[in-house]
């Protein structure tokens, strides 16, 4: 589990140590084809769920609750009977959706947020920092929880609460690459030129400032599929029978003495979903930095 | 300029925090579905008591009354009354506090014992195997779901091992600490990637540095050498980030809390939620989050002090 400013450390290490990289082709990056084969076989799992799950992933049968690993159920079943394997195959369609689009709102929000208060500054910079602060205080999960709770229960409500509380982070990254991007040359030579301020932030500013806030959202979302499985470990997230992994391991802790598998499974496969997109961010942010491209 | 001069400055730029925290908590009420005095005293209120509440908070009054009244109580120490016990919400917060706190203290005693001899190893020898070793570690450590590592903990320390309780905060001193030793090497063990990372490239650069060199060349090494020279210098960078994390860590204790069956703010805020008891949930919200700014306060206060050549007051911060 990884916090927002932890990611924004690693993220700036790396960008550090990314500049020391050689130009190599994308296929000669490790992290990016690792990353791109486990995220790769990930969502063919989702999509291909209906086709590869064994069983009906809802489907109760009381006649066979709480059984072992078996040749009929390689996982076992829970408590309701339902074949734990086809749960986690399915799991993957839910987990990994919200985990990918939860980023696009922040993502969109915070960087025009941010990318105004640094090209405007004065006033409008003060305020939109004061509340980035505000938005701070606030621990993610504390945040996220009475959100949910607010707006109800729903996937349309885990949207909404990870976008409240993550948007903070792209508006400070992006604010800071436009400080950084309003001083040079090809800015001030672009206002000089008469353009409108729309357009140059829209044309030349924002394309060399994204880079930075794709390879964040990134790491943004591993948080987000941390942020789906908590919740739904919580009894806060998708609502039952749908599967998800996060409420699987929840159901798995009540029988850990004699089924472990149950608990432990759903938990390791957020570990290999996490670690394949932390490494394909890792790669992207090697093509993506800006002094490969020159 | 005294170094510590720029606290009264500091304190002063975090009132508009304070004020914006206070803002969206008041908001929280008037995001419910349906009225505010209603969900504050749920379904069961009779008409009368809904209506004496309505007045009370000024809902027939401008929005910026009713802030006004709820800072007043706030002011007071009043957060309201929890629905589900009947008593007053910053009773149960005080309660659960310490709990949480405790949690949240020894996690961070625990993330420095794990992160400063793991980071002190690989930073000694950069890409070498040990390096590697602690660099997956960070890596693995970052991508597992925190209540999850509690699981997988209870299964093999408690379960397996039978050395430690499976939950529960005990009776005395002595059983809090021991109850809360597995919850905490949880935390610990979420919160220590990012330390290590972070003490791990201040180490090396200090490791560089020519200080260090100079010590070298007057025959200091081993231990000492890293406990009189580097160290302290190494830890500079990561007190900040630690501050911040300070935060999350009570972010995740409330998870933490609720998979250790710990009696803390997390589980008063989860029973909260499940019993829709309203001005527990934005109890609990506030106090986390002004304890945050008030963390971020002395976080800035201690790097200070332990860096003579930090000084917030003459320089703008970023």
């Amino acid at each position: 589990m990884s916090t927002p400013t932890a990611i924004l450390a690693g993220f700036q290490a790396k960008r550090r140590s990314a500049r020391s990289r050689s130009l190599k082709p994308w296929y000669q990056n490790g992290s990016l084809v690792a990353g791109m084969i486990i995220v790769g076989l990930l969502v063919l799992m989702a999509v291909l769920a209906p086709v590869i799950a064994p069983y009906d992933p809802i489907k109760q049968d009381l006649t066979a609750t709480l059984q072992s690993p078996n040749a009929l159920h390689w996982l076992g079943t829970d408590k309701f009977g339902r074949d734990v394997l086809s749960r986690l195959i399915w799991g993957a369609q839910v987990n990994l959706r919200i985990g990918f689009l939860a980023v696009l709102i922040p993502f969109v929000f915070g960087s025009i947020m941010g990318g105004l208060a640094g090209y405007f500054g004065g006033w409008f910079d003060a305020i939109v920092m004061r509340v980035v602060d505000v938005f701070f205080a606030f621990p993610f999960y504390v945040m996220v929880i009475a959100l949910v709770f607010i707006l109800g229960s729903g996937e349309a409500s885990i949207y909404l609460a990870i976008a409240a509380v993550s948007w903070v982070s792209y508006a400070k990254i992006v604010r800071g690459e436009v400080l950084v991007a309003k001083k040079q040359d090809y800015v001030i030579a672009a206002r000089l030129s008469g353009m409108s301020h729309a357009r140059v932030l829209g044309r030349h500013i924002g394309p060399n400032v994204l880079s930075q806030a794709i390879i964040y959202g990134m790491s943004d979302i591993v948080m987000d599929i941390m942020a789906v499985v908590t919740l739904g470990y919580l009894g806060l997230g998708i609502a039952p029978p749908t599967a998800e992994w996060g409420s699987m391991i929840l159901d798995g802790q009540e029988f850990i003495t004699t089924l472990w598998q149950q608990a432990t499974i759903p938990g390791l496969i957020v570990v290999v979903t996490s670690l394949g997109v932390s490494w394909l961010g890792d790669g992207l942010s090697d093509m993506l930095s800006p002094e490969r491209r020159k | 300029m005294h170094r510590l001069s720029f606290i009264p400055g500091r304190l002063l730029q975090s009132i508009p925090v304070v004020f914006g925290v206070t803002l969206l908590v008041f908001f929280m009420a008037h995001l419910l579905p349906g009225d505010p005095a209603l969900a504050i005293l749920g379904d069961k209120a009779t008409a009368a008591r809904i209506d004496a509440l309505r007045t009370q908070m000024g809902l027939d009054k401008p929005l910026i009354v009713q802030y006004g009244l709820f800072l007043g109580q706030l002011v007071r120490g009043q957060l309201g009354t929890s629905l589900t016990y009947q008593v007053p919400v910053s009773e149960l917060v005080l309660e659960a506090a310490p709990v949480t706190l405790s949690l949240v203290f020894f996690a961070l005693v625990l993330s420095l014992l794990i992160g400063i001899p793991l980071s002190g190893i690989a930073a000694t020898k950069p890409n070498g195997f040990a390096d590697l070793a602690v660099r997956g570690y960070t890596l693995i450590g970052q991508g597992m779901p925190q209540f999850w590592v509690g699981i997988m903990l209870i299964l093999f320390l408690s379960l397996k091992l039978r050395l430690f309780p499976v939950g529960g905060y005990g009776q005395t001193a002595f059983d809090h600490f021991y109850f809360l030793f597995v919850p905490a090497l949880t935390l610990a063990i979420a919160l220590s990637p990012t330390m290590i990372r972070s003490l791990r490239s201040s180490t090396i650069n200090v490791l560089g540095s020519e200080y260090v060199a100079t010590a070298r060349s007057k025959g200091s090494g081993g231990t000492e050498l890293f406990r009189k020279h580097v160290l302290r210098n190494a830890v500079i960078p990561t007190v900040s980030i630690l501050g911040v994390n300070l935060g999350y860590l009570v972010g995740g204790s409330i998870v933490i809390e609720k998979v250790f069956a710990l009696p803390g703010l997390g589980s008063l805020m989860l029973n909260a939620i499940f019993s829709r008891d309203f001005p527990t949930i934005q109890g609990v919200t506030l106090f986390v989050a002004l304890f945050v700014v008030v963390v971020g306060i002395l976080t800035d206060v201690i790097y200070t002090l332990l860096d003579p050549r930090v000084n917030f007051g003459s320089k703008e911060r970023e």
